[in-house]
């Protein structure tokens, strides 16, 4: 038990270290991936369907098989 | 993986949304879709060059039938290559609109469910040995249909009374009992149409209908491949009824409801469960059934991606938003949500729901997170281009194909089924080939040979 709790705590300094000194690769591959994200969310507004609540009620089928 | 035969048949939703005025009744589209399938045989049943088969199901949707295949990664291949051939369909179509005036779009959905609540199917064929009893047989394949929607559900926001919520199942909501022969009304998970397409002294089909249409070929692959490992185990008598649920459907609707996956499903026997506990059962015995057997490649890469599914989906589901359907769009409803401040209310979330399913590849959202290497492939894309028009090599479909082919180029009368190939007009002969696991048949090759005289009749394929 006491060996566990030796563990959490070296696993807590390691945290806070990387808290401490900020790693720029690890800030510039989060804003990378933010633009990504922001790419990818204009590309979904361009192709959805200006009255999207419209287009979604008019999508009824009758029942399969 | 021993020899098996698959098959899946996907029912699409079909939509036409006009430009202008003039509106067009999906029944008018889909026949614009038969015709750009094949312009000679006016028919709205069709074999395919690639073995498969094309044809208007009840509620004017347009299903398409994999040819049959031997082996997992055929199935997703062809599985794909229905989707492109129904997408080349609809770029003809559309030109022919525009001809006869209607300049309008058409949608096709490779999803289950529509706006008012009709849903229709994705069917999965299983060829089972005739020798199981059937009722034994399915109490031991229940809790694993239940239960495998958590990495094979392709996810669906649920419009109730109280506010949209998500749900990881197309389906589910849509399953009134375990089994039955009916399929429109009070729909079951297993359907009893029992038609093997085989000798049926021998065979029968396990039609699975609970599943929901995928867009991800990882997840057709692990749905296929843990299904038929779970068959395998169950036709050897290796599982029990142990894992009994109380209430199979109530248990797949709760389980398709809860998205942190800790809802507990009460068991025959009493014990409460959740559906990530009941997986590990059947991963844990299929690794001990086939650590016994001969290595197979084929049942190892599906038992590796069985257990990694199952230990992501423990940890932090999100780690497969690149493999599970359910998870990729829901990690795609959730960033839009975020990052555009909008709830599960807006009319944009419905139709990120709606258009994930989307076939036409520069519309559809699964095919956006394609291209953006967002999602892990099985198969390469020349794979799919070449199953859209090549048979598989190893089954009947082989021969099916080749014949079909060989019709069309010498321009004979014929027609086909699963089971039997016609050449009609002045030669007019018949030949059942019974057995799916066969590629060739001597008969068809000596009928192909003899048959030279060029036939003035259409070509036409029914």
């Amino acid at each position: 038990m006491a060996q566990q709790e030796k563990k959490t705590e070296r696993r807590r300094d390691a945290t806070e270290d990387r808290e401490t000194a900020p790693n720029p690769k690890v800030a510039e591959k989060g804003k990378k991936l933010k633009e990504e994200l922001d790419t990818l969310l204009d590309e979904i507004d361009e192709v959805l369907e200006e009255n999207a609540e419209e287009f979604v009620k008019s999508y009824v089928q009758r029942g399969g098989e | 993986m021993d020899k098996r035969i698959y098959g899946l048949e996907n029912e699409y939703g079909l939509l036409y949304q006009p430009k202008g005025r003039r509106v067009l009744l999906v029944e008018k589209v889909i026949w614009y879709l038969f015709n750009a399938l094949n312009p000679v045989a006016c028919s709205s049943n069709l074999f395919l060059d690639n073995g498969a088969r094309v044809y208007q199901e009840s509620g004017s949707h347009p299903e398409y039938s994999t040819p049959e295949c031997d082996n997992l990664l055929d199935l997703v291949a062809y599985d794909k290559a229905g989707e492109r051939i129904l997408e080349n369909a609809l770029f003809s179509a559309e030109q022919e609109l525009r001809k006869d005036g209607f300049p309008g779009e058409i949608f096709i959905f490779k999803n289950n469910t529509d706006s008012k609540g009709s849903s229709y199917g994705c069917h999965e064929n299983y060829l089972v040995s005739r020798k199981v009893q059937l009722w034994v047989f399915l109490e031991a394949l229940y809790p694993f249909l239940v239960t495998r929607q958590i990495f094979a559900g392709s996810g669906k926001v649920y419009r109730g009374p109280d506010g949209a919520r998500f749900h990881l199942s197309q389906r589910a909501q849509h399953i009134y009992q375990k089994i039955s022969d009916s399929t429109t009304n009070s729909r079951p998970m297993i359907s009893t149409r029992d038609e093997p397409h085989a000798d049926p002294e021998k065979f029968r089909r396990l039609h699975i209908i609970v599943g929901d249409s995928n867009m991800s070929e990882f997840t057709t692959y692990l749905k296929v491949g843990t299904t038929a490992l779970v068959i395998r185990m169950i036709e050897d008598g290796f599982l029990g009824r142990d894992l009994e649920l109380e209430d199979s459907i109530r248990a797949l609707r709760e389980i398709s409801m809860d998205l942190t996956l800790r809802r507990k499903v009460r068991l025959r026997n009493g014990r409460e469960w959740t559906a990530l506990e009941i997986q590990r059962e059947y991963l844990n015995a299929a690794e001990s059934y086939f650590s016994s057997r001969t290595p197979d490649p084929a049942v190892k890469d599906v038992l590796t991606k069985w257990a990694l599914a199952l230990d992501r989906l423990e940890e932090e589901p999100s780690l497969l938003r690149r493999e599970i359907d359910w998870i990729a769009k829901w990690g795609l409803i959730a960033d839009y949500m975020s990052e555009r401040g909008c709830t599960m209310d807006d009319p944009r979330i419905w139709m990120i729901d709606l258009q994930y399913h989307d076939i036409k590849r520069n519309r559809g959202l699964y095919y956006l997170l394609e291209r953006r290497e967002r999602m892990e492939r099985m198969l390469v894309e020349d794979t799919v281009i070449r199953s859209m028009k090549v048979p598989p090599q190893s089954t009947r479909a082989k021969i099916r194909g080749d014949f079909i082919k060989f019709a069309r180029e010498h321009n004979k009368t014929y027609s086909v089924d699963w089971c039997s190939i016609k050449l009609g007009g002045f030669e007019d002969r018949i030949i059942y080939c019974l057995d799916p696991f066969k590629a060739s048949d001597k008969r068809v090759e000596r009928l192909m040979a003899s048959s030279t005289a060029v036939s003035i009749a259409p070509v036409c394929s029914v």
